[in-house]
């Protein structure tokens, strides 16, 4: 077969290879897939190595972590279970949750449905800095404000408090969540209400928010899932909490589960360790159960939008 | 150079094919010969890609059907024919630019000077160093003109003399006047017709054997696309084009060869197919096949 | 409305009154309350910083600006004196290490999962990394304790003392695992998921026919990503970077766990140091005098103000320069 060599692109001179050769690599191709596969291998290994972290610490508190438990160390107070500081937690999560919920969508909606360019860029800010505030910074803020005897409103620890703190913490990620939810709404229903004539708050009241509310769901979830882990305002605002009994009243200091943790990998008591290692088991449990739920009804109520 | 006489007529400017030329390097240059006289072959030009029995599928769906088509080297051949009946697949088949649409998947065979270009030992990256493609949509990096030009360039080590190289593009794409004082400023200031010239001087800067242009001139005004049509007869010879088309006049114009696809609904479901394939002035004057005609002169699409 | 009166239509005509009255205040009452909710969350952030700068005032009074280089840190009432230099700077030097660590691993994570994964892949590897950052701060630093500290102690301050011995970040290996090196593992650990699915995201919105050009251009996959997908993003991912900066800066107690409450400054990374965060955390439950307590607080104060310069460089970064045909180089 005639080889093509002729003229270049340019007309000057022979291209550089020969067009007809197989279509193997010519020229400095061959160095260069080299590398380009280098650096594929390179950031599959980053992958797999971020997974075998997520293994290995999981691997760790369930290896450690299962023989502590039991029905005895779910139901009990000290010294044979945790169960304060598993209800101390729920407290003060759901009042949190309570308290931040609302607020959030209140904060989305006004963002989505009120808020002209001005106010809704500052109002995003807003929520972008308390998203990144330290959370050790919420809990100093409400010893000063609400706990501290010699403070504004001097209360002392109490597990409401504490969950006003993890509200803080739960508001930006509900707010910006519930944003992404309701702008993945078509227009086009509120569209049709306006044109019915319909009131403003009724379309948002009966239309929007139902449509939203998965969405929302899953976000609160998510939002559950991340406070539920939170240590730094409660070591300030609830470490008084008793661990040899179950309270429920909010307004008493709670025991809780990241604090307990917390205190008793600082000991150097290495029977508090196994405590440690199963309230880390539980509570990584439910969190990761809970986060792999949300996802999977966002998945799914994703796909019901979309189609 | 005395060209043997030959009863097949073809347009215009044409750059002799080399008559000779071994693998070990002795070629013979031919003249870039740009006489107005008519230039006649008793041999057509080699076939450059030679297609056989090509369908392809995405997934279940069917796009293209049994498409069997020559090639030819230094020509340009035009692929016209209603939406949707797989003009732009095929196109995008030439040099595996479909490889990375999910589910896609192809029969038969497509040679490119004689090797199948999804065989296994094939590199796509070199198919498409060799085989280069301008898209519908202008699409310039985010660089200085200069950079759009000499990314390629730089990237298969040509250094030396890499200015003349973008020079040589910028003329090669009627683009180096407009901006020969600004190659630095960035190529997204541009024109639409600019940035699409920008396209052409940037695939041909790397000097690829074919120039698959998919409506290249869909997006632009009449003058831009007026111009585009130009650029292409000083392309060819050069090159070999094969050009997407959905505007008739304008492969009438441009086209040595005309293919025309359309969507043949024989079976449960439509699949593009090939009509006819023909010299550009039998299939817009007389063509053979009813479709064609009733395509060509209006009557649907 | 017409007003066509038709017999019987009185008290209709009434009630057609009392329902666009009461349209028009729930229209303004739904409006206040949204509004009100959002200003709350304005009113709150000027409130906690009021507060916290509040209970620094005794310290702000008596060591001025001379707190934040001052390294001393004497709790007791015999010496009562405090500074945060040291603090300053394990904060930083913790935060710096583990965004130069987490940051290129990040990234790597990210096009993998927008350019090399299948989405099938893709489907199942973006959860798990973000369930990385699942994990609460007190597991992962009570893991670090018991099991990541002695590891660094035992195999990989050795390994890299005698490699790269030479760079006085990594002198002999200590007693124990904890310190500024430990921390900052831990630190990358959280950082990676938040850097890694903005990034990914930002990948993945780079348009397909940007892409299409350079790949018809004969280049290879990592040539279209150096010389299109990251060039276009590298803003984006910057602002992400600095929010896993921002992060690290703030995390209390994981640090707290495994930094080891050293005082001194010092550039071994296998030393013991702390944070600002972390001293907070560990010594405010505990505080013995008005002053330790008004320079914890003083020491909120300098993490708000890096936190949130942190953060707002990031929104303005994201903000400033989307890529929407931005000038490239």
């Amino acid at each position: 077969m005639s080889s093509t060599l002729g003229s270049g692109g340019f007309g000057d001179r022979p291209r550089a290879y020969d067009p007809a050769a197989p279509l193997t690599p010519t020229g400095n191709l061959r160095r260069r897939q080299i590398f380009s596969k280098f650096t594929e291998y390179l950031a599959t290994a980053a992958a797999i190595g971020a997974i075998a972290v997520l293994v290995i610490v999981i691997y760790a508190v369930v290896q450690h972590g299962i023989d502590a438990i039991s029905w005895d160390f779910i139901t009990k107070s000290a010294p044979e279970g945790v169960a304060p500081a598993l209800v101390g937690s729920a407290v003060i999560v759901g009042i949190a949750t309570l308290i931040a919920t609302p607020l959030g969508v209140l904060i989305a909606l006004y963002l989505n449905e009120y808020a002209g360019r001005r106010a809704a860029s500052f109002v995003s800010l807003t929520m972008d800095v308390m998203n990144g505030l330290p959370a050790i910074i919420v809990g100093l803020f409400f010893f000063t404000f609400m706990v501290n005897q010699k403070g504004t409103l001097g209360l002392g620890q109490a597990g409401w408090i504490a969950g006003l703190a993890l509200s803080i913490i739960m508001v930006p990620l509900i707010a910006r969540g519930t944003q992404g939810v309701l702008r993945l709404i078509p227009k086009s229903q509120s569209e049709a209400a306006d044109a019915l004539g319909v009131a403003r708050w009724r379309t948002v009241l009966s239309v929007i928010l139902p449509s939203a509310l998965g969405g929302i769901l899953t976000v609160t979830i998510l939002s559950i899932a991340r406070a539920a882990g939170e240590t730094a305002p409660l070591l300030l605002l609830t470490s008084n909490g008793d661990i040899s009994r179950v309270v429920l009243n909010p307004f008493e200091a709670l025991a809780s589960g990241p604090t307990r943790i917390y205190t008793l990998s600082e000991e150097a008591n290495p029977a508090g360790f196994t405590e440690a290692w199963g309230l880390s088991l539980l509570f990584i449990s439910f969190i990761l159960f809970a986060s792999l739920g949300a996802r999977a009804l966002l998945a799914r109520s994703k796909r019901k939008t979309s189609s | 150079m005395n060209l043997p006489p030959s009863r097949v007529r073809i347009r215009t400017d044409q750059p002799a094919v080399p008559s000779s030329a071994n693998g070990t390097g002795s070629v013979a240059l031919p003249d870039a010969v740009t006489t107005s006289a008519e230039a006649h072959w008793d041999t057509p030009p080699e076939v450059v890609f030679d297609s056989r029995e090509v369908s392809v599928f995405y997934g279940a769906k069917q796009a293209l059907a049994g498409v069997n088509l020559g090639i030819r080297r230094g020509q340009i051949t035009a692929l016209i024919g209603p939406s949707g009946c797989g003009k732009t697949t095929f196109l995008r088949s030439l040099n595996r630019m479909n490889d990375s649409v999910p589910d896609f998947r192809i029969e038969g065979e497509i040679l490119y000077h004689g090797h199948d270009i999804y065989g296994g030992n094939v590199d796509q990256v070199e198919v498409r160093r060799r085989i280069g493609m301008v898209f519908q949509k202008p699409n310039p990096f985010p660089k200085s003109i200069y950079d759009n030009i000499a990314w390629a360039p730089r990237n298969l080590g040509m250094r030396s003399g890499l200015s003349e190289r973008v020079e040589k593009a910028l003329r090669g794409a009627a683009l180096w006047d407009e901006v020969k004082d600004r190659l630095k400023d960035s190529a997204l200031g541009l024109s639409g017709g600019q940035q699409q010239r920008l396209c052409i001087a940037r695939a041909i800067a790397i000097e690829p054997d074919v120039l698959l242009l998919d409506e290249p001139a869909s997006a632009l005004d009449p003058i831009a696309t007026g111009a585009i049509e130009d650029l292409m007869h000083s392309l060819k010879g050069r090159f070999t084009i094969v050009i997407v088309t959905h505007n008739m006049q304008q492969a009438a114009r441009v086209a040595d060869r005309t293919a025309f696809f359309s969507l043949e609904t024989g079976g449960e479901k439509p699949v593009g197919s090939l009509i006819e394939f023909d010299d550009t002035e039998r299939i817009f004057s007389s063509p053979r096949d009813p479709r064609t005609r009733d395509y060509v002169t209006g009557r649907f699409g | 409305m017409s007003s066509a009166a038709t017999p019987a239509a009185p008290r209709a005509a009434r009630r057609r009154d009392w329902r666009r009255r009461g349209d028009r205040f729930g229209d303004a009452a739904l409006y206040a309350i949204c509004a009100a909710a959002a200003l709350l969350g304005a009113a709150v952030l000027i409130l906690i910083a009021y507060e916290v700068v509040e209970g620094a005032r005794p310290a702000i009074d008596k060591f001025g600006l001379s707190f934040v280089t001052g390294s001393e840190w004497k709790p007791t009432e015999q010496f009562n004196v405090f500074g945060a230099g040291s603090l300053l700077y394990g904060t930083l030097l913790s935060s710096f290490f583990a965004l130069l660590l987490g940051a290129p691993i990040a990234i790597s994570i990210g096009l993998f999962l927008s350019m090399l994964a299948p989405k099938a892949v893709r489907n199942v590897v973006s959860p798990l990394v973000e369930m990385l950052a699942a994990i609460p701060t007190v597991i992962l630093g009570f893991w670090g304790v018991l099991i990541l500290a002695p590891f660094v102690k035992s195999t990989i301050e050795p390994a890299l003392h005698d490699t790269v011995g030479f760079i006085p970040l990594f002198g002999e290996p200590q007693t124990t695992g904890l310190s500024v090196f430990t921390a900052s593992l831990i630190l990358t650990i959280m950082i990676i998921p938040i850097i890694s699915s903005v990034s990914r995201d930002l990948f993945m919105s780079v348009p397909r026919d940007m892409q299409d050009g350079a790949s018809a251009l004969g280049a290879t996959r990592w040539e279209v990503i150096r010389g299109v997908v990251l060039p276009t993003t590298a803003s984006g991912v910057v602002a992400a970077s600095l929010l896993g900066l921002g992060r690290a800066l703030g995390e209390a107690i994981a640090v707290a766990q495994v930094i080891g409450a050293g005082s001194e400054i010092n550039i071994d990374l296998f030393k013991t140091g702390d944070t600002l965060a972390a001293r907070i955390a560990s010594q405010f439950p505990g505080a013995l005098t008005e002053l330790h307590q008004a320079s914890l607080y003083y020491c909120a104060v300098l993490l708000l103000v890096i936190g949130v310069a942190a953060n707002l460089i990031a929104s303005w970064i994201g903000r400033r320069f989307s890529y929407a045909g931005g000038q490239v180089r």
